[in-house]
C-alpha cells in the first residue's frame, strides 16, 4: 500500500517537474531560485573574501570591480565604505535574506493555517472574531504594520523576521480559510463525518493535505515579498544591523557615496534583491498556473 | 432586382490550432434569395455557427482564417471588401443574433445604449430621433413598458426579453439579411416559441431574408423555405422544406429525421445515429460520414463524393446518388 | 446610492475601532512605564506626572482607552517626545508633500499602466506585449528603494538633469499658504518655485509609481483579455462597430471593473512605498517622519503616523467601492 502511495506521488510531482518545463518563465525562475540557494549554501566556499573583517580594512575603502584598473585584484565587484569585498557580502547576505524570508513565510504559515483552518472549519462566532481581526490587521498598509511591530519589539533582524510573519499572517489566514471551506463542502468529508471521525483527525488527514496547492502557491509568492520587505526594513535601518550582510542594509549604508562616484557598492546589492524576488515571482506565478487555475486572481 | 441576395461559393473557414488544421468549414456553397429563409442544420461542430460569422467576417483571426471562397452579397464579394466597407455591412445590411443572450449584451450599458449606437453609427440620427427610432423597435419586438425599460440594464432583463433586445438591436437599421444563430436553443421552451414567432412575424413586415442556425427541425419546418445539412464543416443535402422532410437522400439527413419525436405519426421507435460525430482534427478518409453510414461501401471510404443536383433545387452528396446520374 | 455609502461608512466603524485599539497597545506594549514612553526617557517628573494625569494611566485600562479615544478624536495625537510639537500639527505640516508625492505617482501609475495593459491586450503575443509585460515583470520585483537611489544616480548624479533630494531648491524663497508647494507656488505666482518643486518631484514620483504601474499594466492586460473573449464583444462588432469602438469603449470599460480593485489595493503599497521613497529622497511627508520616529523611539509620533496611515488607506478603499458602483451597473446600492 505505501509503495503504491510512493509510486503515486512520485509520478505526481514529475508530472508538476514536466508542466513546470514546458512552462518558460516558471523555468526560467525555478533557476533563479535554485542559484539563489545554492549561494545561499555554499557562501563560505564561493565567497572569495571574508564577508566582515574585523578590523575593517579602511585602506582599501569603495575601490572599483574588475572593470576598472583601479580595482584591487581578488575584489571583482569591488569594496564597500568600510573596505569589505562586496562579492563575499553578496553571497552571504542570500543566505541571511533567504532564511530570513523562510523564517518570516514560517511563521506566517503556522499562524496562518492554525486561524484559517479553525475560521473556515468551525465558523460562526470563532469565524467571525478571527476574520474582524484579519480585516483589521489589513487596514494598514504591510511596511507600516511591520515598521509598527518592529517599534515594540525593538530592531534586529530576528524581529523583523517575526515582524514581517505576523504581517503576513492574515492573508494566509484568508487563504487557507477559502479553501478550508471548499473542501469542507465536499461529499468525502461528510462521509467523514457521518462514520463519526474527530475534528482533529478530518482537519489533520483530509482538510490539510488537499489545501495544499495554494499553501505553496502563496508561499512561493509570500516568499518573494518577504524578501523585498526584509531588505525594506534592513534599508530603514530597522532589520538587519551592521556588520550582518543583508543586502538592504547594504544599500543603506552605501548609497550616500554615490555622488563621489561609487555606484557598485549600492547597486549590486539592489539587483541580488530584484533578481531574487523575480525568481520567486516567476515561479509563484508558473505554480499557480499549474497547480491551480482555479486560484487566479 | 436580382433573386439571389447571398451566395456562398467553396468556402473554407479553417482554424489553425497547436493540435493541427481544424477545417471547420471545408467547401460550402449556399444560396439564399430575397424575403426568404433558409435553414442551416447539423451538430454540433458541423460548421454551421463557422459559416455564419464568416459571412460578416467575425471569424476570430488567429487562430481562424477564411482561406478561399467567395460570399456574394448583392452582387459584392464581402471577402474582397476592406475592414472599413464590411464595417458598414455589419449591422445595417446584414444583422445577426446569437445563442446566448444572457452574455451577449454588453453588462455595463443600457439596452437603449446599445441600440441608440447602432442607429447612430448606421442612420446619421442624432441622440434624440435615434432614441425615438430605439423605442419604437423595441415596440415592435413586444418589450412592455418600453419607456423604463430602454434604460434597463441587461442584468435587469430576463433571457427572453434579452433575445428579443437582441432582435430589436439586429432589426433596427432594417437589414436585408438576418443571420439567426440558434435564438432559440438558451431559452425555455415557451418563450422559445414565442421568439421563433417573433422573427416570423418581423421577418414578413420587414420583408428580410434570414438564415435560421438550429439543430432543431421542428424549428426550421415551422419556419425555412430551403434547408441546408451541415456534416463536418460540409454541406450534405440542400432542398426545399418539404422535400427535405418527405423525401431526404442523405443517410445522415435520414437518421436526423428519424431522431426526432412525431407526433401526426404512429408511434414508432426513435432513432439515434449510431456513432459521434467526427473529429474534425482527424477526419476518416473518403466521405466522413461512412463510418456511421449503414449503406457504406467501398468508394465511401476512399472518395469523398460531390454535392450534386438529383433533381431541381434538391443537391445531396453521397455515393448512393452518384451512380444514378 | 446615499444609502450605499452611508452603509460603507458605517462597517467602517468597527475596523477605525480596531484601528485605534491596535495604535492605542502600542504605546502599552512597549517596554517600561507607559508615561516615560508617552512623554520621553529624559523628560522632567512634572511632565511625566502631567501626561499621567492627562491619559488617567492610574486607571483600568479600558477607561485609559477611552480618555485617549476621546483626545484621539478632538484632534490631539499627543507631543512629539523629539521636537516637543504637537504631532497634529507635525502630520498636518508634512502631510501636503506626501500627498503631492502618492498622487503624483498613483496619476502616473494609472495612465501608464492602463494603457500599456490596453495596448498590450489588443496586440496580444506582438513584439509590444512582450516587451511592456516584461517590464512589468521587472517592475512588481522591484525593491522601490533601489529603484530610488538608482534613478539618482542616474539622473541626479551622472547626467545632472535633475535634482537628488528635498521638496523644492533651498535658494528659492517661498510663501507657504496652503502646505502644497505646486499649489502655493501658482496662487502666489511664483513661477521659479513652481518648476522647482515640479523637478523635484519627477524621480521620486517615479521611482514610487513603478511598483502599482506594473502591476495594474498586469491586471489590466488579463482583465482586457478576459472581456475580449466574451460574447458581448462579437455583438458590439456585428453591429459595425470599429474596432477602436469595441476596445477602447466596450472592452475598457468592462475591463475597468478588477483594475479599480486592484488600484485600491495598491494605495496600501503606495503608502509602504511612500516610507522608503521619502526616505530615499528626503522627502519631507510623513513617511520619513515616521521612520525617524521609530528610530529616535518617539511614540506618541508613531502613533500618530499609523493613526493617520490607517485611516487615509481606510479612506482610498471607501473610495474605491463607491467608484465599483459607478462602473457596474450589476452591483446593488442596497
Amino acid at each position: 500500500m505505501d509503495r503504491k502511495n510512493n509510486q503515486l506521488k512520485e509520478t505526481r510531482t514529475q508530472e508538476l517537474i514536466r508542466r513546470l518545463r514546458y512552462n518558460k518563465s516558471a523555468t526560467f525562475g525555478l533557476i533563479i531560485v535554485l542559484i539563489l540557494i545554492l549561494c545561499a549554501i555554499f557562501a563560505n566556499y564561493l565567497a572569495p573574501n571574508n564577508p566582515s573583517p574585523s578590523p575593517p580594512e579602511l585602506f582599501n575603502a569603495l575601490k572599483p570591480g574588475f572593470w576598472s584598473q583601479k580595482g584591487i585584484e581578488g575584489m571583482p565587484l569591488g569594496t564597500d565604505a568600510l573596505g569589505r569585498c562586496v562579492l563575499s557580502r553578496l553571497l552571504f547576505g542570500a543566505r541571511v535574506s533567504l532564511s530570513a524570508g523562510f523564517v518570516a513565510v514560517g511563521i506566517a504559515m503556522i499562524l496562518g493555517i492554525t486561524f484559517g483552518t479553525v475560521a473556515g472549519y468551525y465558523g460562526g462566532w470563532i469565524d467571525a472574531v478571527i476574520m474582524r481581526i484579519v480585516d483589521i490587521m489589513f487596514a494598514f498598509p504591510a511596511l507600516l504594520l511591520a515598521i509598527v511591530i518592529v517599534t515594540v519589539l525593538g530592531q534586529g533582524l530576528s524581529k523583523a523576521m517575526i515582524a514581517i510573519g505576523i504581517v503576513y499572517t492574515p492573508q494566509m489566514a484568508r487563504i487557507i480559510r477559502s479553501s478550508v471551506l471548499y473542501i469542507k463542502e465536499m461529499e468525502y468529508i461528510e462521509v467523514q463525518k457521518a462514520i463519526g471521525s474527530s475534528d482533529r483527525r478530518i482537519i489533520f488527514h483530509h482538510i490539510l493535505p488537499n489545501s495544499i496547492a495554494p499553501v505553496i502557491v502563496y508561499g512561493t509568492l509570500m516568499l518573494a515579498s518577504a524578501i523585498l520587505d526584509c531588505a525594506a526594513l534592513g534599508f530603514l535601518g530597522l532589520g538587519a544591523q551592521p556588520p550582518t550582510p543583508e543586502w538592504g542594509a547594504m544599500l543603506s549604508k552605501s548609497y550616500s557615496y554615490i555622488v563621489s562616484g561609487a555606484w557598485w557598492a549600492a547597486t549590486f546589492p539592489g539587483l541580488a534583491i530584484l533578481f531574487s524576488v523575480l525568481g520567486l515571482n516567476l515561479l509563484g506565478d508558473g505554480l499557480r498556473d499549474i497547480l491551480d487555475p482555479r486560484l487566479k486572481i | 432586382m436580382m433573386k439571389t441576395l447571398l451566395e456562398i461559393k467553396n468556402l473554407k473557414t479553417h482554424f489553425f490550432t497547436h493540435e493541427g488544421v481544424v477545417k471547420a468549414v471545408d467547401g460550402v456553397s449556399l444560396k439564399v434569395d430575397r424575403g426568404k429563409t433558409l435553414g442551416i442544420v447539423g451538430e454540433s461542430g458541423s460548421g454551421k455557427s463557422v459559416t455564419a460569422l464568416s459571412i460578416l467576417r467575425l471569424i476570430p483571426q488567429p487562430p481562424g482564417k477564411i482561406i478561399g471562397g467567395e460570399i456574394y452579397f448583392e452582387g459584392q464579394d464581402l471577402l474582397k471588401l476592406d475592414n472599413k466597407e464590411i464595417r458598414k455591412i455589419r449591422g445595417k445590411k446584414i444583422s445577426m443574433i446569437f445563442q446566448e443572450p444572457m452574455t451577449s449584451l454588453d453588462p455595463v450599458f443600457t439596452i437603449g445604449h446599445e441600440i441608440i449606437e447602432t442607429i447612430q453609427l448606421h442612420q446619421g440620427l442624432n441622440k434624440k430621433e435615434a432614441r425615438e427610432k430605439a423605442l419604437e423597435i423595441l415596440k415592435i419586438v413586444g418589450i412592455p413598458d418600453v419607456e423604463k425599460r430602454i434604460d434597463s440594464y441587461p442584468h435587469e432583463l430576463s433571457g427572453g426579453m434579452r433575445q428579443r433586445v437582441m432582435i430589436a438591436m439586429a432589426l433596427s437599421c432594417h437589414p436585408t439579411l438576418l443571420i439567426a444563430d440558434e435564438p432559440t436553443t438558451a431559452l425555455d421552451v415557451t418563450i422559445q416559441a414565442q421568439i421563433i414567432k417573433l422573427i416570423n412575424d418581423l421577418k414578413k413586415r420587414f420583408h428580410t431574408s434570414v438564415i435560421l442556425i438550429t439543430h432543431d427541425l421542428g424549428v426550421i419546418a415551422e419556419m425555412c423555405d430551403y434547408v441546408a445539412v451541415m456534416y463536418a464543416g460540409q454541406v450534405v443535402e440542400y432542398a426545399e422544406v418539404f422535400t427535405l422532410f418527405e423525401k431526404s437522400l442523405h443517410p445522415y439527413t435520414q437518421g436526423l429525421s428519424k431522431s426526432i419525436p412525431r407526433l401526426n405519426k404512429e408511434v414508432e421507435k426513435l432513432q439515434v445515429i449510431p456513432g459521434m460525430v467526427p473529429n474534425l482534427l482527424n477526419l476518416p478518409p473518403g466521405c466522413p460520414f461512412h463510418p456511421r453510414c449503414s449503406y457504406n461501401f467501398e468508394k465511401c471510404r476512399s472518395e469523398n463524393p460531390e454535392l450534386i443536383e438529383i433533381e431541381d433545387s434538391h443537391l445531396v452528396k453521397c455515393h448512393l446518388f452518384t451512380e444514378k446520374r | 446610492m446615499k444609502w450605499y455609502i452611508i452603509k460603507r461608512l458605517l462597517m467602517l466603524i468597527p475596523v477605525l475601532l480596531g484601528v485605534s485599539i491596535l495604535s492605542f497597545s502600542l504605546i502599552h506594549l512597549a517596554p517600561g512605564d507607559p508615561a516615560i514612553t508617552i512623554a520621553g526617557e529624559h523628560a522632567s517628573i512634572q511632565t511625566i506626572n502631567a501626561i499621567r494625569e492627562k491619559y488617567g494611566l492610574d486607571k483600568p485600562i479600558t477607561t485609559q482607552y477611552w480618555i485617549w479615544l476621546k483626545q484621539v478624536l478632538k484632534g490631539d495625537l499627543g507631543r512629539s517626545i523629539v521636537s516637543n510639537e504637537s504631532v497634529t500639527k507635525e502630520i498636518a505640516d508634512r502631510f501636503p508633500n506626501t500627498f503631492e508625492l502618492t498622487m503624483f505617482s498613483m496619476f502616473f501609475a494609472i495612465i501608464i499602466g492602463c494603457i500599456a495593459g490596453i495596448i498590450s491586450a489588443s496586440r496580444q503575443y506582438s513584439i509590444l506585449d512582450y516587451s511592456f509585460m516584461g517590464l512589468a515583470l521587472f517592475g512588481v520585483s522591484m525593491p522601490v528603494f533601489w529603484l530610488g537611489i538608482m534613478l539618482m544616480m542616474i539622473f541626479g548624479v551622472f547626467l545632472k538633469w535633475l535634482p537628488i533630494s528635498g521638496r523644492i531648491s533651498m535658494m528659492i524663497s517661498f510663501q507657504q499658504i496652503t502646505g502644497f508647494y505646486l499649489l502655493d507656488s501658482l496662487l502666489t505666482g511664483n513661477f521659479e518655485a513652481f518648476i522647482s518643486s515640479l523637478r523635484h518631484l519627477i524621480l521620486p514620483s517615479i521611482a514610487l509609481a513603478t511598483i502599482p504601474m506594473a502591476t495594474i499594466a498586469r491586471i489590466t492586460r488579463s482583465s482586457m483579455l478576459e472581456v475580449l473573449r466574451q460574447d458581448f464583444i462579437r455583438t458590439e462588432r456585428a453591429k459595425g462597430l470599429s474596432e477602436r469602438m469595441v476596445i477602447y469603449k466596450h472592452a475598457v470599460r468592462n475591463a475597468m471593473i478588477p483594475v479599480v480593485t486592484v488600484i485600491g489595493l495598491n494605495f496600501g503599497l503606495l503608502l509602504s512605498g511612500a516610507i522608503l521613497t521619502e526616505t530615499v529622497f528626503s522627502w519631507p511627508g510623513i513617511g520619513r517622519y515616521i521612520v525617524n520616529a521609530v528610530n529616535m523611539r518617539d511614540y506618541p509620533a508613531v502613533q500618530g503616523c499609523i493613526l493617520f496611515f490607517a485611516f487615509m488607506f481606510v479612506i482610498v478603499n471607501l473610495i474605491t467601492d463607491i467608484v465599483y458602483v459607478y462602473i457596474d451597473p450589476r452591483i446593488h446600492y442596497g
